[in-house]
């Protein structure tokens, strides 16, 4: 086990400690926290919750959670797998070819594609031109553009979720249920929903954990503009920590989003019961 | 084709396609209503398809068009003048080059470490085995963007930054939980008494999983490996923030130097470079996809 053990202690475990070290110190890459950091409590941890800045930050990182996630992605995943259910194979392997490759392909491809997409004269551009439209909807919707360019490359993942819940449903409930003359909606709220609810809660913890760091999209298409309209979380510790160098405000930021994530992590593990496998 | 007949079974797709031949074929009318349902359902899938199509679009077009802008209409002309100006060392193959280093070390990497750290976790009884695969499962879930900003810190503290094999360790470290977690999955469908038997003739623990447990798994670790690899070349942040040698960096990093520099003027380059970067990973996943016979199974990890 010693080799996997060494590198998780030195490469995760490390950092992790070493940030809760730096946390409390005003360390930083230039000026006179770089070469001697001082000890200096919690004055990164209350700087923070009375930094308006952070707080708007938070504030968007929840909706484009909400947003992009838990509504975007956990619906139209669960409406796909729904709707595909008994329709023809080919139709179903061309349009998931499509669905699946959006997930694949590298996220800095997709921000590119939707950066092109979305981008004043790009192709949704070019068609609402003629009505009249015509805008770049990344300075108009900053939020609306990497909520929807998320939406369109994480809702794979809940798809495949939920498509393997539905194909492990007991066809016995389900005729039953249409035996005794339950219509389509009645089906769906009373047997199909409650006997998905363990993969639904499964699949809302993952993807909250997915989406909750997301960088890369938003860095590409906004870079958390314009102004500070679309900075979430993690690009406000980027800039903090990486462009103004103040290392050890971000670090602190870091360990917060870091808190956010364990605690979505730890009612995970309880989900998926590690116990009955273990 | 009103009132036309079909055959349908009670359950829908839920039914194995063995049971739906085999059950007793009833005829239906379809009711219009049931049409309708069917049509509408054809009618909201094809409108989802095309919003996963639409970004696509310009991918492609932009790629395969001499002059391309932003702004994507119809090609007037297709031609590959695109690939032909970014297929140079520097611009293309030296940074899949690295792409391939980085993902590929990281993949070998964890493989192997899963290996020896799954083992005993799947043939032993160790008191701490409950406990360290809970903080493993847990620790797939964390945010790993969350910790660069320490990581980077801590690099530079120790002159790591812009060190490929350190960057790699890192990789490695992210990709290890979830790699142990498939491991001992996998490890745990093969039979312990074929091992009982090879121990019995005298062979080590070591020997034992070389060569009885490690090629029954096989398929197993193939689906690690590429799923690893497949991560790690579309990863961007790690290596943007730990590497810094233009020789160095990976296609991730360089195509976003390019988008940065050149993006709004030579758009139809960024996007052949694009289809390049991204056909590796597709192919990949299209291999990974045929070893899972089409079913995404994550060892039980997402199971409700």
């Amino acid at each position: 086990m010693s080799p996997a053990l060494i590198i998780l202690l030195l490469f995760f475990a490390g950092p992790i400690i070493w940030a809760c070290y730096i946390a409390f110190t005003n360390k930083a890459l230039t000026g006179t926290g770089a070469a001697h950091p001082k000890w200096v409590g919690f004055a990164n941890f209350t700087h923070m919750f009375n930094d308006p800045l952070f707080i708007h930050s938070l504030l968007l990182t929840v909706i484009f959670v909400v947003g992009s996630a838990l509504i975007g992605q956990n619906t139209l995943g669960f409406l796909i797998a729904l709707l595909e259910r008994g329709r023809n194979g080919t139709f179903v392997s061309i349009l998931n070819t499509f669905i699946l490759g959006a997930w694949v392909m590298p996220e800095i491809v997709a921000a590119f594609c939707w950066y092109a997409f979305l981008y004043q004269g790009g192709t949704l551009d070019s068609f609402l031109r003629h009505a009249g439209l015509s805008q770049d909807w990344l300075y108009t919707a900053p939020m609306f553009a990497i909520i929807i360019a998320n939406i369109w490359r994480g809702t794979a993942f809940s798809m495949m979720v939920y498509a393997a819940g539905f194909s492990e449903l007991p066809p016995e409930l389900l005729e039953a249920a249409r035996v005794d003359g339950a219509n389509q909606l009645s089906l769906l709220y009373r047997v199909i929903i409650p006997l998905l609810r363990r993969s639904i809660v499964t699949n809302l913890m993952l993807i909250t954990l997915q989406t909750l760091a997301s960088f890369t999209l938003i860095f590409v298409l906004t870079a958390g503009g314009p102004g500070e309209e679309s900075q979430t979380t993690p690009l406000y510790i980027y800039q903090q920590a990486l462009q103004l160098y103040d290392i050890s405000y971000g670090t602190a930021m870091c360990i917060v989003l870091l808190l956010i994530g364990a605690l979505f992590s730890l009612v995970y593990i309880k989900l998926i019961k590690v116990e009955e496998q273990v | 084709m009103s009132g036309a007949l079909i055959v349908e079974s009670p359950a829908g797709a839920a039914v194995p396609a063995v049971r739906a031949r085999t059950v007793h074929r009833r005829l239906h009318i379809t009711s219009p209503r049931a049409t309708t349902a069917k049509v509408a359902a054809y009618a909201v899938l094809v409108i989802i398809g095309f919003f996963f199509i639409a970004p696509l679009v310009w991918l492609v077009l932009a790629a395969f068009e001499p002059n391309a802008s932003v702004g994507q209409n119809v090609p007037l002309e297709l031609s590959f003048s695109n690939f032909g100006k970014v297929l140079t060392w520097s611009q293309t193959f030296l940074p899949l080059i690295n792409s391939a280093i980085l993902s590929g070390g990281t993949a070998a990497l964890t493989v192997v470490a899963s290996l020896l750290c799954a083992y005993p976790l799947s043939r032993y009884h160790m008191r701490f085995r409950k406990p360290f695969l809970y903080t493993i499962v847990f620790s797939t879930g964390l945010p790993i963007t969350a910790i660069l900003v320490p990581v980077y810190s801590m690099f530079a503290r120790f002159n790591l930054v812009d060190n490929v094999p350190a960057v790699i360790f890192f990789m490695t470290a992210t990709a290890l939980p979830f790699g142990i977690w498939l491991t001992k999955g996998f490890m745990d469908g093969v039979p312990i008494e074929l091992e009982q038997a090879a121990w019995v003739d005298g062979a080590s623990w070591l020997s034992s999983l070389r060569r009885i447990v490690v090629p029954l798994m096989m398929p197993g670790l193939v689906v690690i490996v590429i799923f690893t690899f497949v991560v790690q070349w579309g990863n961007f942040f790690v290596p943007f923030i730990l590497l810094q040698s233009q020789d160095k960096l990976p296609a991730a990093v360089t195509i976003y130097n390019f988008f940065n520099q050149y993006g709004d003027v030579y758009y139809g380059q960024l996007a052949a470079f694009s289809v390049l970067y991204t056909l590796p990973a597709m192919g990949l996943w299209i291999v990974l996809g045929t070893f899972l016979r089409g079913k995404f199974s994550f060892g039980g990890a997402v199971k409700g």
